[in-house]
């Protein structure tokens, strides 16, 4: 049995301990507190005032997020994000999976096509515009072109396809969206790779045993094994997909009218275009919530694909 | 652990203790500034005033102006401003950094001495810095800055181009300037660039055609709402860049060039005329040493009304209002744009100077870029300026005409439709 005396000094220690633990976490908290949590209350306080950037600010209650609501061009601007995100869907994570699978077998260069492979992610965004903005230029000097790409299909004896890929309506979002994957495919290569290597090499001997071939090996045993790694491939792919802005600021300048703004254009062209930071908040706001919500609807399905 | 955690408590309170504005060293000058292709020529003139006077000026740059402007933005927000600084935005902007106190009233300054700082100075330049009696802003009357060099916008040619097409006169009329269109098109030249992916360019010009086509009253008047943008002479500004697409005078994918590209086309001999700065003096030089090339306004629509091009003031700083160090400041910021340094700046930046007086070393192009000045006009020193979301759908609108996506007809609808939106929350 304890006496009174044991178990108010445990306590005591206790608390002291509590104290001193406190003050362990205290410098995560100020600067967690200072750098996300006082910026993210001052956003949503910010969405709610008419404010220039500098001076004083105009309370106008939730009359932002009204305006948010009919404006057209944002809304235009989020279905400019969901088609190029669906194209890095599609077309960057297809590569990559492709990709991954390939260096996944005993081939020779296997690290050699690891490095090229992740050469475009680690080039800065900045750096892949001008690179694409020279591979997809429209103009000519003494009759030859200086894309690269238009270059290529004059040679090929394609001419009728030459085109002015980043100035029509028709091409300019598609061709973002494919410079974006082409830049966004290494990280999923990474990872997916990464995923194939962990699985047990001892289902596919049993599913060769079992007579299975190199289709249904892939469809039973290599896909139900990979999808946690494809969830977070395809989280991050939206999540990323739906933030690009410096690649198109690099590739096409403050946009080709309309057709090529994303919700980061916006916002940014709200707060230094037009000077309305009260309402370039409102739309980050509503942005980042949009954001939450893509994630977690994932998790949720990520989580019913496993238990399936 | 008593050790640790008196290291601890140490750190969090000096972290604590740091987010407050520090003091700075009285015999230094902070200056931030944006000009990557004068931060040399900046930075031997610091040196030079350091060895005169004593006093450290710790020069930083911050660049693209974009960059610029958000650093300053922040900094204005919690009260870290340099000693010196720049302000590139809006007039309305530069009266917001003014009335919040953190910009010095140089206006004593420059009235010293028989107003002699103030008479060295291009007044377009001065202009800039300028607010008069009754200004829409609503700040007290005054100089508020002072400019480092002047620049203005204008059509650049390529003689040899030109020469190549049979053209031995430089278009002075809008007429013949879609002759010319022809004349190049005819011996596959690409006859105009500009970097129309950069809204400020598609929006000077723009208003250059709208003071050449109905003056300087009618636009105000249009920004004040007496006027609408469905007016005939408002068709007719967006008209001529229907006609000029419709010619084939843009290269290809100019709707989407970026400035810098532009300039690479031109001095690259890629097209004939290019839509530019003073600035690109120097940007020329560097991509192509041999480009032989001259200056002229942009041709007229109207005869009887100048071409009026934005120039002025290219660069100014300010003083920080809340600056320690503010008469050290204005003393360096006077030196700084004295003869000898306007001087030494224009020759080995290739920028026109700001100070009349160091007009004499600058390059034969530069001379004419100098003669043009007069013609000049800018949003800073306009009597008011548009809501910058009927500009947005007025330059985005003109991208639409350029792509063929919207008739002229059809953006001034849709402008005329932004700025009676905004009248009425103004009113609000």
């Amino acid at each position: 049995m304890f006496s009174r005396a044991d178990i108010r000094s445990s306590i005591k220690v206790t608390a002291l301990d509590a104290g001193k633990n406190a003050l362990f976490v205290l410098p995560a908290v100020v600067i967690f507190s200072t750098f996300y949590i006082y910026p993210f209350f001052e956003l949503i306080n910010l969405s709610l005032h008419q404010w220039p950037g500098i001076g004083p600010k105009t309370f106008v209650g939730l009359e932002n997020f009204q305006e948010l609501l009919s404006d057209k061009v944002w809304w235009l601007s989020m279905w400019h994000a969901a088609y190029i995100t669906l194209i890095a869907l599609v077309f960057q994570n297809a590569l990559a999976f492709a990709l991954a699978l390939a260096c996944d077998r005993e081939i020779r260069g296997q690290k050699f096509y690891r490095v090229i492979f992740f050469i475009p992610p680690v080039l800065s965004e900045v750096v892949v515009g001008i690179l694409w903005n020279w591979i997809l230029n429209a103009g000519t000097q003494n009759g030859e072109h200086i894309g690269l790409l238009n270059y290529f299909l004059n040679a090929t004896g394609l001419p009728q396809l030459v085109h002015s890929w980043l100035s029509d309506p028709k091409t300019a979002l598609t061709c973002i969206a494919v410079v974006h994957s082409w830049k966004g495919f290494g990280w999923g290569f990474i990872m997916l790779l990464a995923g194939l290597q962990t699985i047990d090499r001892q289902l596919y001997e049993a599913a060769r045993v079992d007579g299975a071939g190199s289709w249904r090996t892939f469809l039973n045993v290599t896909i139900p094994m990979m999808i946690p790694v494809i969830m977070v491939v395809v989280i991050l792919t939206i999540l990323g997909s739906m933030q690009v802005f410096v690649l198109i600021l690099s590739l096409v300048n403050q946009g080709l009218v309309y057709h090529t703004e994303v919700p980061v254009t916006r916002i940014l062209g709200s707060m230094q275009g037009t000077k309305q930071f009260g309402y370039a908040c409102a739309q980050a706001v509503v942005f980042g919530a949009i954001l939450v919500m893509v994630s977690f609807s994932f998790k949720k399905i990520s989580n019913l694909a496993k238990q399936a | 652990m008593k050790r640790f955690l008196t290291f601890l408590c140490g750190t969090v309170l000096l972290a604590a203790s740091g987010c407050g504005q520090a003091s700075k060293p009285a015999n230094q000058i902070e200056v931030w500034h944006w000009m990557t292709d004068r931060h040399e020529a900046f930075a031997t003139l610091a040196r030079q005033y350091e060895e005169q006077t004593g006093i450290k000026i710790k020069l930083e740059l911050f660049a693209p102006s974009d960059t610029y402007t958000q650093k300053i933005t922040a900094a204005a927000q919690a009260n870290v401003l340099p000693d010196l600084y720049g302000i590139l935005d809006k007039k309305s902007i530069v009266g917001a950094f003014i009335k919040a106190g953190l910009v010095a009233d140089l206006t004593a300054d420059f009235e010293a001495n028989n107003a002699a700082w103030e008479k060295a100075m291009y007044p377009k330049a001065l202009d800039v810095m300028r607010f008069s009696a009754g200004n829409i802003d609503e700040v007290k009357p005054g100089i508020y800055g002072a400019p480092l060099d002047v620049t203005n916008i204008q059509m650049v040619y390529n003689k040899e181009l030109l020469k190549k097409a049979g053209i031995t006169r430089v278009p002075a009329t809008f007429d013949d300037f879609l002759a010319a269109i022809d004349a190049l098109k005819r011996v596959g030249v690409a006859p105009f660039v500009s970097g129309f992916g950069e809204m400020w360019i598609v929006d000077c010009f723009a208003s250059n055609y709208a003071f050449n086509i109905m003056g300087q009253d009618k636009v105000m008047a249009t920004f004040r709402g007496e006027v609408k943008y469905t007016d005939p002479d408002w068709v007719k500004v967006l008209t001529i860049f229907k006609t000029l697409a419709d010619r084939g005078a843009f290269i290809d994918g100019i709707v989407t060039k970026g400035n810098k590209y532009a300039e690479q086309d031109f001095a690259l001999g890629r097209a004939a005329f290019a839509f530019n700065g003073s600035w690109c003096v120097n940007v020329y030089r560097d991509m192509n040493p041999d480009l032989d090339y001259g200056v002229a306004s942009l041709p007229a629509m109207d005869q009887s009304r100048p071409v009026r091009s934005w120039g002025g003031a290219g660069s100014s700083l300010v003083v920080n209002g809340n600056s320690s160090n503010k008469d050290k400041a204005i003393a360096f910021l006077k030196w700084l744009t004295a003869k000898e340094q306007q001087a030494y700046f224009a020759e080995t930046t290739n920028n026109l100077p700001a100070n009349r007086d160091a007009g004499t070393a600058i390059s034969p192009v530069l001379a004419e870029f100098s003669r043009l000045v007069e013609h000049t006009t800018h949003p800073s020193i306009w009597p008011l300026n548009e809501d910058p979301l009927v500009i947005e759908a007025f330059d985005k609108g003109i991208q639409a005409i350029i792509i063929g996506d919207k008739t002229p007809v059809e953006i001034a609808e849709q402008v005329q439709s932004v700025k009676e939106r905004q009248m009425k929350k103004a009113a609000k």
